[in-house]
């Protein structure tokens, strides 16, 4: 096209321009300029976002390294110290050893051996990372993600791993830390590979299982006798995070029992060899959040996909019809779910009519805190009187009536005996099989006759309605509350990771700290509805449409206050009060430590999941908690940090509690 | 080429980006107006100019819009005419830029991924030959022994955990190995790099401010680059027989640090000494087996030591710890006798590569280009690493040969391509075998004398050589500090030319006189180096010297444990030339003073494949020669003998080579050179076997294709 014009521009004078260009136009036959305005549209337009791109790219690679923290600055004002910079400032340097356990689902796991889809995926994440494999074959990585519903072990012909390393959870997904910001600041005060330690293991398995199966809690026993060894007998300081915690507490114990079952570590092997249990965002007592989970496979995300887009989640979508249905026969297979199950019975979780909790308002310390608007007396005076009609001691209820109505007025009939009546399984379901497929009609009414469920009778109803992972979980987990410790049966692992059942071992110079977020509203309790869509379908859901006129309930979820994960009450209790002072589950007197870290959400875009969130997760890039942390590393003790830190009313609820300590 | 066309037009676009996207912006309106202006092109003719006329009024009024709110359309003509043209003229340059890259790039695409779709139609055809592991999983042999595998000098990533402002952005980023994100800064700033990758000069440990650590785990090692495998290969073949985690620990050290070091600096050895322990536990204690390559097999003869020492300098693990918790060691590529490169990596800071780089292009390195020195800065940077000094030849003249004499004389190099050319032509044996004989007479190699000043000096008798003596090097060194290099200083710059002359006066040297060579030219570096490493040959090993680390790694002078159970295999392939010696010039004196003086003769080449570009090879895996790998297994500790008190078995397994036969293979599945050994198949089945149980007789005792026996024999070292 230039030569041709080139051609044409000394011929024609300036105003002729237009006649040369038509000229040209002439001569071009037709169909190639359609050629142009097509083909050609196309490739230019591939050409320019190319262009862009690698300009883009290239400007990204020339910039110095420094260029976004300086626009940070440049927006929000200069940015605190990083605590590891502040800390280091102040003369503090790497002293303890330090182990970090990571909880359930951020730990990576990489396939081992796989059928043959996997082809090419050997030593590849399948957790962790990218998840690009869920998207290309889901039903491939489901059939690897999933255990054995006998065992709770390997599939046969699979094998998939931990991933071992600070790699394992430095980062979930590219992008999203879980541990990066901690170790980074742990690393400024010289910590490294020699005196980090990251314990990951399958957190799918039963805490038990993953030292039968990889020996996890004899590397993590050695490991840490290890660096206690080589770092001049400084005792170690431990980080568990989320489930960590509670595994934590499991290897507390198996380390010191003897050789079978245990590991044969003696009497005062964690006197020896640990410093603190800092425990973040410790579901000590569990989470209600994993009864939807284990009962209908939806919590509150999954709940409101539901009522924003009804239908989305029922339907084939992108070929993978049932999602929900898989989601719960994989998550059932996974024994660690189990050991999230509320602990401690209606005792500590209340009965049909109190809860610890009663009387909480999520909106009034908010307010509180902004002391911005001053509402109306009467309406505040409305939010209390509503909040003191929540039930949460009702885990589940049937509708929204029986979550409100007092418990004299609640008609039950008991469910325990119900025949399950006709099998509603067919031949159609079969590849998504759960164990409701063994309930009839009759079982899944009755279960809702019962309407409301404490966190007693939530155990009974999962054993009601899934009886084969209900027993193979109870070999490996227990919930209740110890009449006698000294009894001989608590000898048994099972027991192990329940606070209630288990005692401290004898280290009166440890320490354990319980920090946590508060400020977040947190799932409590659920209001449920039974489906009747399909026959396939898992016969109930959460209740979507039951909203209340506080915000307590709000599609179908009763919150109270916690970390958007973890209720207070599970993640303080014990630390507040359970193991407060020689107490029958902690003889030797351990000293305890309560640190709350109050929510805020990330002041600006750029501050990405904020450096003061409460959040369960997010907590892990929390500055005063990084803080805190670094200093019990380099040597302070709890009174040094200066001692509790509290926000929430978690003493006043631990107080309800009527538990022998 | 395509790539530096773009670069340079970024570099040019980069200053005017605003003034591009308003350029592209208007292309785009003016793209539209074209092509519906050519929907009027089926008009009549007398209609024609009127409608276009109409719609470039129309279009005036569309830039003015766009360009001036304000402006009156009638005044503008003119300008906005002459605008246009201009403006028109750079739109259609970066229109047809932009449709060159985009049909450029679209097709590129396509071809990829019918290539890919055609690759993948044709794949079944060129079927693998499969993995060991697989068959072998078959076959019924499971995991039994847990496994330990020790890397060599390289191959292991590094990753930063403390640095300089300038590489902060890499905090926990590989510097080395991976050469992931780590790869565009070393492009971005290498100076900072080699900072960062440099130990101190005179402790061999961090320079103050820096922190940089092996990456642990098997990731350590597994592809050394995206796509060059390691011990990724080898680790899949395990795992297909029920390896895991639990039962495989890559025993990852900084490969820079001295041996001793990786235990001060990171407990390397203790963590390894404890994965050991708690392997052998968690498995029902059985017995490790460990795999190190190359320059990991100098380490774990020193971890072997350092575990049963006492506490302060050793392990403390007591006299049975090894005979209690190895079953095997399998060395694979193992340098237990030192490799000749290591002369010339520290001497002038080149191999073969690099001279061979040299002939090619003799000014890329020499001139300033990239505003770099970069043999200067490899040298420097290399001289700071401890590690290689362990790889220096050891035993002197009595294992690699003096003036006269060499284990391997007689050595015939074309051989090896004989051999193969017999196998595919399956001529005559005894004819060609003859034929070898009456060449061998010809040219007696010298390789005793591993470096000499000019190729006369290779090859004459040792009664023509100038008779010198070494007295030289005692003297101390008339400094010549040139402030002109402070910055990239090596310990050359404080020479004078005198002592350079000198140095090329004596002619020849052997291995014994090099380290004194090394010790006259880096004094400082060989102070630091040889507190960690000994050389020599012991005479008696009873002596309590001998108690010190420094003489933990190397064979000649240590005893292997009291572990008569132990099974010692030396891997390696064979068939590849090796360098053995050098022949050396002085660099042309206009390079004199920027830091190397000497570099290797590359125009030196010999009648046969044995003298190529001023270095002589013999057999070997490309770059350890035969003698160093397997000289021990084959006599230093066959039986019973001083080194090996205890009579631990020991077996050879060479493996010949074979180029891939296609290009499917990648690096080949016979292959046997130094790294891509650990892809071969025969070597993985035999490691896969050790693993599972099996003993070395089991396996057919030993393996051997090279003239190794017969070098041994030469070696006068006594037992």
């Amino acid at each position: 096209m230039s030569l041709i014009r080139r051609k044409n521009v000394p011929e024609s004078s300036e105003a002729e321009i237009v006649d040369a260009e038509d000229d040209k136009k002439s001569k071009v036959p037709e169909r190639k300029n359609r050629q142009w305005s097509c083909l050609d549209t196309c490739c230019w337009m591939v050409g320019c976002i190319c262009v862009v791109w690698w300009l883009l790219l290239f400007s990204y690679n020339a910039m110095p390294a420094s260029f976004p923290q300086f626009v940070t600055e440049a927006i929000t004002g200069p940015l605190p110290d990083p605590p590891g910079v502040k800390v280091l400032k102040e003369g503090l340097k790497v002293k303890h050893p330090v182990v970090f356990v990571p909880g359930i689902v951020t730990a990576g796991l990489e396939l081992w051996e796989g059928k043959d889809c996997t082809d090419g995926l050997f030593r590849k994440r399948l957790w962790g990372g990218t998840f690009g494999e869920v998207y290309k074959r889901p039903l491939c990585w489901m059939e690897h993600m999933i255990l054995d519903n006998e065992t709770g072990l390997d599939p046969p012909g699979v094998r998939v791993r931990p991933v071992t390393g600070l790699v394992a959870a430095d980062y979930f997904a590219p992008g999203y830390f879980v541990w990066a910001v901690l170790i980074g600041n742990l690393a400024r005060l010289g910590y490294e590979e020699k005196n980090m330690y990251m314990a990951s293991y399958d957190w799918r398995l039963s805490f038990q299982n993953t030292e039968v199966r990889d020996q996890t809690l004899s590397r993590i026993k050695s490991n840490i006798e290890l660096m206690v060894a080589t770092s001049g007998g400084k005792k170690a300081v431990i980080i568990p995070h989320s489930m960590g915690v509670l595994y934590f507490l499991h290897f507390m114990k198996w380390v010191e029992a003897p050789a079978p079952m245990g590991g044969g570590g003696g009497p005062n092997w964690c006197a020896k060899h640990l410093k603190a249990v800092m425990n973040i965002g410790g579901p000590f007592l569990g989470v209600p959040k994993s009864v939807p989970g284990l009962f209908s496979a939806e919590v509150r995300d999954i709940a409101i996909i539901r009522a924003v887009a009804p239908g989305i989640l029922d339907k084939d979508l992108f070929r993978f019809h049932m999602m929900l249905q898989h989601v719960m026969k994989v998550t059932r297979t996974w024994d660690s779910t189990m050991s999230m199950i509320p602990k401690g019975g209606d005792t500590i979780w209340g009965g049909l009519d109190w809860s610890p909790e009663e009387g909480y308002s999520p909106g009034k310390r908010d307010q509180n805190n902004n002391g911005t608007e001053t509402p109306d007396n009467s309406e505040d005076e409305n939010l209390i009187s509503d909040a003191k009609h929540a039930h949460y001691g009702r885990i589940i209820s049937f509708g929204k009536e029986a979550a409100i109505a007092a418990a004299a007025e609640l008609k039950r009939i008991d469910f325990r005996d119900a025949v399950k009546g006709r099998n509603v399984a067919n031949s159609s379901c079969r590849d998504v099989w759960t164990e409701y497929h063994d309930m009839g009609f009759g079982g899944i009414n009755a279960v809702a006759e019962y309407k409301v469920y404490t966190a007693d009778e939530i155990l009974e109803l999962l054993q009601f309605v899934a009886p084969k992972m209900m027993a193979r979980g109870s070999a490996h987990f227990s919930y209740g509350i110890a009449e006698n410790l000294d009894d001989p049966k608590y000898d048994h692992y099972k027991y192990w990771s329940n606070p209630l059942e288990t005692k401290l071992p004898n280290a009166p110079d440890m320490e354990i700290f319980t920090l946590y977020g508060v400020g977040i509203p947190t799932e409590r309790a659920y209001v449920y509805g039974l489906t009747n869509s399909a026959e396939c379908a898992i016969p109930f859901q959460i209740d979507t449409s039951a909203h209340c006129a506080d915000s307590c309930l709000a599609g179908g979820v009763y919150t109270v206050d916690g970390d958007e994960t973890v209720p207070t009450l599970s993640a303080g209790y014990m630390c507040a009060k359970g193991w407060r002072g020689k107490t029958r589950f902690n003889p030797s007197g351990i000293k305890t430590y309560v640190r709350e870290y109050d929510h805020a959400p990330p002041a600006t875009l750029l501050e990405g999941r904020g450096t003061q969130s409460g959040a369960h997760v997010d907590i892990m890039g929390n500055f005063a908690l990084i803080e805190d942390v670094l200093r019990v590393a380099a040597g302070a003790t709890g009174e040094e940090l200066g001692g509790d830190q509290i926000y929430s009313d978690i003493l006043k609820w631990a107080d309800r509690i009527k538990l022998d300590l | 080429m395509l790539s530096f066309e773009l670069k340079g037009k970024f570099g040019s676009a980069m200053g005017s980006l605003a003034s591009v996207m308003r350029f592209l912006r208007s292309c785009f309106m003016e793209h539209v107006k074209v092509s519906s202006l050519l929907r009027f092109k089926s008009n009549e003719a007398s209609e024609k100019k009127k409608v276009v006329k109409a719609t470039d009024s129309d279009r005036k009024d569309d830039h003015d819009g766009v360009l001036s709110s304000d402006g009156k359309v009638t005044e503008k003509v003119e300008k906005g005419r002459q605008n246009k043209r201009e403006r028109s003229r750079a739109c259609k340059c970066i229109n047809s830029c932009c449709w060159l890259i985009g049909c450029m790039c679209t097709t590129s695409w396509l071809l990829l991924v019918f290539l890919a779709y055609i690759i993948h139609a044709s794949m079944p055809a060129v079927q693998l030959p499969e993995f060991p592991g697989a068959r072998m999983k078959r076959e019924g042999v499971v995991a039994n022994h847990p496994v330990v595998l020790v890397p060599g000098i390289i191959t292991g990533g590094l990753e930063l955990w403390e640095g300089k402002p300038c590489a902060a952005p890499l905090f926990r980023k590989r510097l080395w190995g991976g050469w992931g994100s780590g790869c565009t800064n070393i492009f971005r700033s290498p100076l900072c790099w080699t900072e960062h990758l440099s130990l101190d000069y005179e402790t061999g440990l961090d320079p103050p401010g820096i922190r940089v650590r092996p990456v642990p785990g098997l990731i350590a090692a597994d592809y050394f680059a995206p796509g060059y495998f390691v011990w990724a290969v080898l680790i899949e073949n395990l795992a297909q027989i029920g390896y895991e985690d639990r039962n495989m620990y890559m025993a990852a050290y900084d490969w820079r640090l001295s041996f001793q070091n990786t235990e001060v600096r990171d407990r390397s050895l203790s963590r390894l000494k404890a994965q050991i322990e708690i392997m052998y536990a968690t498995n029902g204690d059985k017995k490790v087996v460990v795999l190190p390559h190359s320059m990991g097999a100098v380490y774990f003869l020193h971890f072997l030591k350092w575990v049963e020492a006492p506490a302060p300098m050793g392990g403390g693990g007591g006299p049975g710890w090894c005979a209690k918790h190895i079953k095997a060691v399998v060395n694979i590529g193992p340098t237990y006798l030192g490799v000749p490169k290591a002369f010339s990596t520290l001497l002038s800071a080149e191999g073969k590569d690099i001279s061979i780089i040299r002939a090619m292009a003799s000014g890329l390195l020499e001139s300033e280009l990239f505003g770099l020195q970069t043999v200067e800065h490899v040298m420097r940077v290399s001289r700071t690493w401890d590690s290689i000094i362990s790889l220096l030849p050891k035993g002197g003249e009595a294992v690699w040969g003096n003036l006269d004499w060499s284990p391997e004389e007689g050595y015939e190099c074309g051989l090896e391509k004989k051999r193969h050319f017999q196998a595919d032509s399956r001529e005559n044996n005894s004819k060609s075998s003859e034929e070898n004989s009456s060449l061998q007479v010809n040219h007696p190699k010298k390789y005793g004398r591993v470096i000499s000043f000019g190729q006369e000096a290779s090859q004459v008798h040792s009664s023509k050589l100038p008779t010198f003596s070494k007295d030289f090097m005692h003297t101390s060194i008339s400094t010549n500090l040139n402030a002109s290099h402070g910055k990239f200083r090596t310990e050359f710059d404080e020479m004078s030319h005198e002592s350079f002359d000198k140095i090329v006066e004596k002619k020849v040297y052997t291995t014994t006189d090099l380290v004194d060579l090394l010790r006259y030219v880096a004094p400082k570096m060989m102070r630091r180096a040889e507190a960690h490493y000994s050389h020599g040959i012991a005479e008696n090993l009873e002596d309590p010297k001998y108690n010190h680390h420094k003489y933990w790694s190397n064979p000649l002078e240590t005893k292997l444990p009291d572990a008569p159970d132990m099974e010692i295999y030396c891997l390696y392939g064979v068939g590849l030339p090796t360098e053995r010696s050098y022949v050396y010039k002085m660099s042309p004196s206009s390079d004199k003073r920027k830091g190397i003086p000497f570099r290797i003769d590359n125009s030196v080449d010999g009648s046969d494949d044995c003298l190529k570009a001023g270095i002589y090879f013999v057999d070997g895996d490309e770059t350890v020669p035969v003698l160093s790998s397997g000289f021990m297994c084959a006599k230093g500790w066959k039986g019973k003998t001083r080194f090996n008190p205890s009579g631990s078995a020991t077996y050879i397994r060479e493996y010949r080579h074979k180029p891939p036969a296609s290009l499917f293979e990648g690096r080949g599945l016979e292959s046997s050179g130094h790294v891509d050994i650990m892809g071969n198949l025969a070597m993985i089945e035999d490691v896969l076997r050790v693993a599972a149980g099996a003993t070395g007789p089991e396996m057919g005792g030993d393996q051997i294709h090279s003239d190794l026996l017969k070098m041994c024999d030469r070696v006068n070292v006594p037992l």
